[in-house]
């Protein structure tokens, strides 16, 4: 089944374009990392798919939903879709329970005694079932980054976006969220990912899209990508960071 | 996790250390810092004292003004009509923290669809803000109740409270306003992100960091409006102002004023104290987080 579905995305802004293009597909249980220089579009590919930014043209669906049609309930889009960022973004004036059970609570009607076991559950899962009644900013970058990983899945999504959940952590600080991302993909989880690790894409993706411009310039398995790339943008993409030590 | 757990609280103890520190070593500088200021102090009032006494007028402002006896025999009308005053800051403040709001969330609301809805909270900002205190309470007070509409009530005071009401909102709400725009805009797409409503995100995830930042200002204007109650004495209404003036008439002195002067003072330092508590407070908190 698929799980999403890009048609020929357009995105600018202002002069700037920005998505000039898309065509993605994602399968379920399906794990798609989005590798490409900064400014490339992955983080707005991924904010348009959560509908948090409108797109000039073109369709994107979840499951067979239309969900960029002319009213489309925007609020229960987003319910199936978890985003996290790259800054994190959690509540700061709400403990890391509070965090959690906002969006079940108050979308999803749950009670607050449901709401608050399926948090704990997730929490304990993931090693933070103590930091319960901490504020995000007594928090690590890696730990917070983990709340927010798993606010985003006590909605139980269909689908996880991940903009660059790595890239403002101390590196000491990384692989803790690397392995939650790990253990979701183990567990079936589609995800679609942009990332600077590439040795994470690698291990972790069954499919890897380099973009470059606003437009996916090359697609394939991830070995196909990191060691046999056809086109000239990737292997010039990929000489960079191997120079920077990144692969 | 447990090493960065340690990492986290070394650092603040040594934060705290070094506090401390710099505190100490202030306060040995400071010694003489205190001699200084205390010196130069003296000498100021002394100063102040001797030019006062000195001046040809001052017998005659000592006997209009520092009577202890006018002071003290007109203190106690003064403070039972100082309670009207205090009623109607207490009203007024709430109607203005609610109706503010309002107008800072509707200043507030995004898009070309809320358009008119925005310009209508801009212009009573403006307006709010543009005619002096004194004329929208003579225009409400006088012109109000001589319209005599049934069911609308006639007294004085209670139109007085209206126009208090609706020259503070035009404040409070750039108040608010300010507060929401500090709150950054990616708290409102991680709240948009999990599905909330805007008014949900609003309610749930903007307001509360945004009022939290605000409530300095806040009490400021609440300072001011304590002190502008006195402006509805203009309406012949008898509060703390106008009671002290019907005693300095009665006496052809002025301790009167004094007398309600202290008790309106009385009330606005402790509140200007806990506003610099306050200001005070956060700033150390968002110091610490920007250490942490």
């Amino acid at each position: 089944m698929t799980a999403v579905r890009l048609e020929q995305v357009y995105k600018s802004f202002g002069e700037n374009e920005v998505l000039r293009g898309i065509d993605l597909q994602l399968a379920d249980h399906e794990v798609v990392c989005l590798i490409g220089a900064s400014g490339s579009g992955k983080s707005t590919l991924l904010r348009c798919v959560n509908l948090l930014e409108r797109l000039d043209s073109g369709r994107i669906f979840l499951g067979d939903e239309e969900i960029t049609r002319k009213g489309a309930d925007v609020n229960a889009v987003r319910r199936r879709i978890g985003i996290v960022f790259q800054a994190f973004n959690l509540f700061p004036h709400m403990t890391v329970l509070r965090n959690v059970t906002l969006a079940p609570r108050d979308v999803l009607d749950l009670s607050r005694r449901v709401a608050e076991e399926r948090a704990l559950e997730l929490l304990g899962r993931f090693g933070l079932a103590d930091r319960r009644d901490e504020y995000p900013d007594r928090l690590s970058g890696g730990q917070q980054q983990r709340v927010a990983i798993v606010r985003a899945l006590a909605m139980r999504p269909e689908l996880m976006l991940l903009d660059e959940v790595t890239s403002a952590l101390d590196p000491e600080l990384v692989a803790e969220v690397l392995n939650v991302i790990r253990e979701l993909a183990e567990g079936g989880m589609t995800m679609l990912i942009a990332t600077h690790e590439m040795g994470f894409a690698r291990d972790i993706a069954s499919r890897v899209c380099f973009l470059d411009g606003g437009l996916i310039v090359e697609e394939g398995s991830a070995e196909e990508i990191f060691s046999r790339p056809t086109e000239a943008r990737t292997q010039q993409f990929l000489e960079r960071i191997i120079e920077a030590g990144r692969l | 996790m447990a090493s960065e757990g340690d990492r986290r609280a070394d650092t603040e103890v040594a934060s705290r250390r070094s506090r401390l520190l710099s505190g100490l070593r202030l306060e040995a500088e400071g010694a003489k810092g205190v001699a200084i200021a205390l010196l130069s102090t003296v000498v100021f009032v002394a100063v102040v004292v001797v030019a006062v006494t000195q001046s040809a007028g001052w017998p005659e402002v000592r006997r209009t003004f520092f009577d202890w006896g006018d002071i003290s025999s007109s203190f106690p009308d003064i403070a039972k009509a100082f309670v009207l005053n205090v009623k109607i800051f207490l009203v007024c403040e709430v109607f203005i923290l609610v109706l503010a709001l309002l107008i800072a969330v509707l200043r507030s609301l995004p898009g070309p669809v809320f358009f008119p809805l925005r310009a209508l909270a801009t212009i009573y900002s403006d307006l709010a803000r543009g005619v002096p205190t004194i004329l929208v309470i003579a225009l409400l007070g006088f012109g109000a109740p001589a319209l005599q509409l049934t069911g609308v009530p006639r007294s004085r005071v209670f139109w007085a409270g209206v126009g208090l009401i609706l020259v503070y909102s035009g404040y409070v709400a750039e108040v608010y306003r300010a507060g929401i725009e500090s709150v950054h805009p990616s708290q409102e797409a991680a709240a948009r992100s999990l599905g909330l409503s805007r008014f949900q995100a609003l309610r749930r995830v903007i307001l509360p960091q945004a009022i939290r930042r605000v409530i300095p200002p806040l009490l400021n204007d609440f300072i001011g409006l304590q002190k502008d109650t006195a402006l509805v004495g203009t309406l012949g209404v008898i509060e703390a102002f106008n009671q002290s003036q019907i005693d300095s008439n009665a006496t052809f002195t002025y301790g009167a004023y004094l007398a309600a002067a202290a008790l309106f003072v009385a009330i606005t330092i402790p509140l200007a104290r806990l506003t610099d508590w306050l200001i005070a407070r956060d700033r150390r908190r968002r110091q610490a987080g920007a250490l942490a």
